[in-house]
């Protein structure tokens, strides 16, 4: 198939970019606007805000999402806060000054038009928040609070304590309340995506499997609007919630929308690291105990993890100063322990595999308090960092006011997602693409607090309006879900699950999703080369081939089965993960989260190679264990020259 | 450790349950409350057994997806903490533990531990909110709000909606829930606007649901992972009177 990616940005001065794309594009009368459906799938930021959204305006939103209720998705679990170009602080922040960090942020793979429309209605989205009554965080005067967060030169981060995430969520929860109260949104809640309806070309409607009846069920509609997040989950352990799939996202590839750099992965360094075999999950941190914390790990390996004793060779708290290696200060004198997310993980890596590490399995590094305490007293510490403090004793037991905290990288967000242009429809007309589930806003690499952001901008300021656009371009047409576009997708998800439930084999669901977990961490985690990559490349459809013959899902179709819907969604990451590794592969560079060992600085730092890689790829499903045909996106920056990033 | 378990099971909503009695070896305390769970889980489906449904998602305790009755109380005894944030460090060798589901006319039983709590949907959908159209909302500083009123705010607002407050109460009462919201939009100068509207419409949804009445236990508030407490209830009760006074005199 040639498909040409264009991205339908208009040309001219980037300030004013949006404003005439506004004015150039079409719009639905408002009286013809109740004439069309929109399918609106996931309830996060994105999805909530634009339901929300869609139905102010008058369209007819149908809402899906797995879980019981849209209140629970995962952006709710969001700490930190979320950028805004306000200058409140007065301290020289602007529209442009935060476009410039994200760009570079995003080591120069995400594209400029985007980012500067992201940067221009940061403003509008603390204006809605407030207004819904989100209790950010304020001064004794009254006025709203800032922090810097994630490296930023300026103050720009609000925030609502340790949960902006929930508290931004629960505003947009409750705009789209107030729409299904008003009728205008029909919320579908324990109600499952399992494929896309593609007629002519064009997304045309979804199937659905009821996850308490388990009944399918198809829905039609005039457009299609992915809100399902990230792919986070194919590692087993990350800090997502256990139900965040790429389910949603895979499917729609396998009707033919284009997958856009699916080896963007964000790894956070400040996690609770892995205490057995049983762990589920992992949990993050805030980044901001940085700040104060000193991340070391002991000189002499006896002092190191023991995994035959199952404890550290010595009390951290008697290793004296002089046999300590506090490698981030060593290594980057300026910056510390306050570099970007992705040197400081690398660098974790690196101790531990120099088997320096200090927690199960060698995976782990100290984040000592000692100084702090010293400096700031045991209040003063308390005052900044107590509720985080008292989470990771609730979780390990351990009293960071008396011994060292522990922790290790794990996955947390992609960047990578369906391809998306300037209206953030993929290259299938009515398929239209936002928040996390797409890929256009942070390059290879997101910035702290751009991710609350970036959701609701798409979901509340962007999407709204070029939906309307398409809609108006295609007309209301009628709604029909007898056509044979529809049977045919009904057919192939019911075989689907028919074929699952008859296997009756000998391993769990969970162990593979583990087994697949760990290779793609070894191999296409923090650090990845040529050699790594094509064995997991040569492994991946081994596992595959197993879990078809040798799963075991017991109950039946016909019910609340919470094996099968944990089949359904490693299934489809047992296929995504080949087109995870081949770009990975084929991406012949470092950039971001993305880092070659055979591309690195002298310094060990990531090189880009713009001569060649300077574009977003985007692939394109060809068949289950065939190669995906690869598509390019070229991407050229006009306003913010690429440079190498630099902590030293 | 070597636990005991007795757990509820239920095949569907109109199907009897029971409890059913599992034995589960070499728990390590490092382990929460729902990954031992998980363990057990898997031993079940290997054997081609259907394992015991529960509800958990962000197992961070924040998005309030996972609670069961563990030894008779939600989320387990310990303090503050949801179920998923529970650690077997709390638990002794040898113990026996019955673990059931959330408990109350309007929650009714799905499968095994997991329960039905779109009512609290629907009890926000009611008027929980503060009708601003996306974009037409003034700047965010037009507006000073006093620090204290913000926090105060954001302490209600905290709430995860998890329904451990109804599980505990003698009323399966959702009055905390309820109040928790009303004094959240309540508390800020936006939520004025609709202030008696909006109590007067989510208490008379709490009542339609099937929801009890407050009798004063105050089990809610010591069930609570949040630490919400019992000062949702006593405004939601005050702005209900005044909403009624205003009315009248209408």
């Amino acid at each position: 198939m040639s498909i040409e990616l264009k991205s339908h940005a208009p040309d001219g001065p980037i300030e004013t970019s949006w404003d005439r794309h506004r004015q150039a594009i079409r719009v639905v009368n408002p009286a013809n606007k109740r004439k069309y459906t929109v399918i609106v799938v996931g309830t996060g930021l994105a999805g909530a805000s634009a339901a929300a959204t869609m139905a102010e305006l008058g369209y007819n939103v149908l809402n899906f999402c797995f879980q019981d209720s849209p209140r629970r998705a995962h952006s709710i679990a969001a700490q930190g806060g979320i950028n805004a170009a306000k200058n409140y602080q007065n301290d020289g922040d602007s529209i442009w000054r935060l476009f410039y960090d994200t760009v570079k942020g995003g080591d120069f793979r995400s594209r400029e038009s985007n980012v500067y429309r992201l940067a221009q209605v940061s403003v509008n989205i603390i204006d809605q928040a407030v207004a819904q009554g989100v209790p950010f965080a304020r001064e004794y005067g009254g006025l709203l609070a800032n922090r810097s967060f994630g490296g930023a030169l300026v103050s720009r981060t609000f925030y609502a304590r340790g949960q902006t995430g929930q508290q931004l969520l629960l505003g947009a929860y409750q705009a789209h309340a107030r729409m299904v109260h008003e009728g205008k949104v029909k919320m579908f809640p324990r109600t499952e995506m399992l494929d896309l309806v593609v007629r002519d070309g064009q997304a045309r409607g979804i199937i659905v499997r009821d996850l308490v009846s388990g009944e399918l069920r198809r829905y039609a509609a005039d457009a299609v609007v992915l809100a399902t997040g990230g792919y986070g989950n194919i590692f087993y352990l990350s800090t997502n919630a256990m139900g965040c799939n790429v389910t949603a996202t895979w499917r729609a590839a396998k009707r033919g929308a284009l997958f856009a750099n699916p080896c963007y992965t964000q790894i956070h360094p400040t996690c609770i690291p892995v205490s057995g075999e049983y762990q589920s999950k992992l949990t993050l941190m805030s980044e901001s105990l940085r700040n104060d914390g000193r991340v070391w790990v002991p000189q002499d390996p006896n002092d190191c993890w023991d995994q035959a004793a199952g404890k550290v060779g010595r009390d951290p708290a008697k290793i004296p100063d002089s046999e300590r290696d506090y490698y981030l200060e060593r290594r980057y004198p300026t910056f510390g322990n306050l570099v970007p997310r992705d040197v400081a993980s690398r660098a974790a890596k690196t101790a531990c595999d120099e088997g320096r590490g200090v927690a199960y399995n060698g995976r782990g590094v100290y984040l000592d308090f000692r100084d702090a305490i010293e400096r700031l007293g045991k209040d003063g510490v308390s005052a900044r960092y107590g509720n985080l403090f008292e989470m990771y004793q609730r979780i390990t037991g351990d009293n960071p006011y008396e011994t060292p905290m522990r922790i290790y990288p794990a996955t947390h967000y992609t960047m990578g997602g369906l391809w998306v242009d300037y209206n953030l429809q993929s290259n299938l007309p009515g398929l239209f693409v936002i928040g996390e589930a797409n890929f256009s806003d942070h390059g290879a690499n997101r910035l702290g607090a751009s991710a609350l952001m970036q959701g609701l901008a798409d979901g509340y300021f962007v999407l709204p309006y070029t939906i309307g656009h398409y809609l108006a371009e295609v007309g209301a047409r009628p709604l029909d879900t007898n056509s044979a576009e529809f049977s045919q997708a009904e057919t192939t998800v019911q075989d689907r699950i028919n074929k699952l439930l008859s296997i009756k084999g000998k391993r769990s669901v969970d162990s593979f999703h583990r087994e697949l977990g760990l290779l793609i961490w070894d191999y296409c985690g923090m650090a990845r080369n040529k050699e790594g990559l094509q064995e997991a490349m040569d492994k991946v459809p081994a596992l595959r081939e197993e879990f078809w013959g040798n799963v075991s899902v017991p109950g039946s179709g016909a019910s609340l089965n919470q094996s099968l819907e944990k089949a359904m969604r490693v299934a489809d990451f047992l296929e995504f993960a080949e087109i995870k590794l081949l770009d990975a592969f084929t991406r012949e560079e470092s950039c971001g989260g993305h880092f070659r060992n055979e591309h690195q600085t002298e310094e060990g730092e990531a090189r880009r190679n713009d001569e060649e890689f300077c574009h977003v790829a985007a692939w394109e499903f060809t068949g289950v264990g065939n190669k995906p045909n690869l598509h390019k996106e070229e991407l050229s920056f006009e306003y913010v020259p690429p440079t190498q990033r630099s902590y030293k | 450790m070597n636990l005991t378990l007795k757990i509820w099971r239920q095949q569907g909503p109109d199907a009897p349950g029971e409890l059913v009695t599992y034995s589960v070896n070499d728990v390590n305390e490092d382990m929460s409350f729902l990954e031992m769970l998980d363990v057990l889980n898997e031993s079940l489906e290997v054997k081609g057994e259907e394992p015991i449904a529960f509800e958990s998602d962000c197992r961070e305790g924040i998005c309030g997806a996972c609670g069961c009755m563990i030894n008779g109380q939600p989320h387990g005894h310990k303090d503050r903490t949801t179920t998923c944030q529970l650690h077997m460090r709390e638990f002794r060798d040898g113990e026996t533990v019955v673990i059931e589901p959330f408990r109350a006319e309007a929650f009714p039983v799905l499968k095994d531990l997991i329960v039905d709590r779109s009512s609290f949907d629907r009890i926000i959908q009611s008027g929980g909110y503060i009708s601003v159209r996306t974009g037409s909302a003034p700047d965010a500083h037009a507006v000073q709000v006093n620090k204290q009123d913000a926090d105060e705010a954001f302490d209600k607002a905290a709430c995860i909606g998890c329904g451990a407050c109804v599980a505990a109460c003698p009323n399966a009462a959702a009055m905390l829930f309820t109040g928790a919201k009303v004094m959240h939009l309540g508390n800020l100068p936006q939520g004025q606007v609709e202030r008696y509207e909006r109590v007067g419409a989510m208490v008379a949804k709490m009542d339609e649901e099937g929801f009890g009445h407050c009798s004063n236990a105050g089990e809610c508030a010591v069930a609570c992972p949040k630490g919400i407490d019992l000062r949702a209830i006593a405004r939601m009760n005050k702005d209900l009177l005044l909403s009624q006074l205003k009315l009248r005199s209408k």
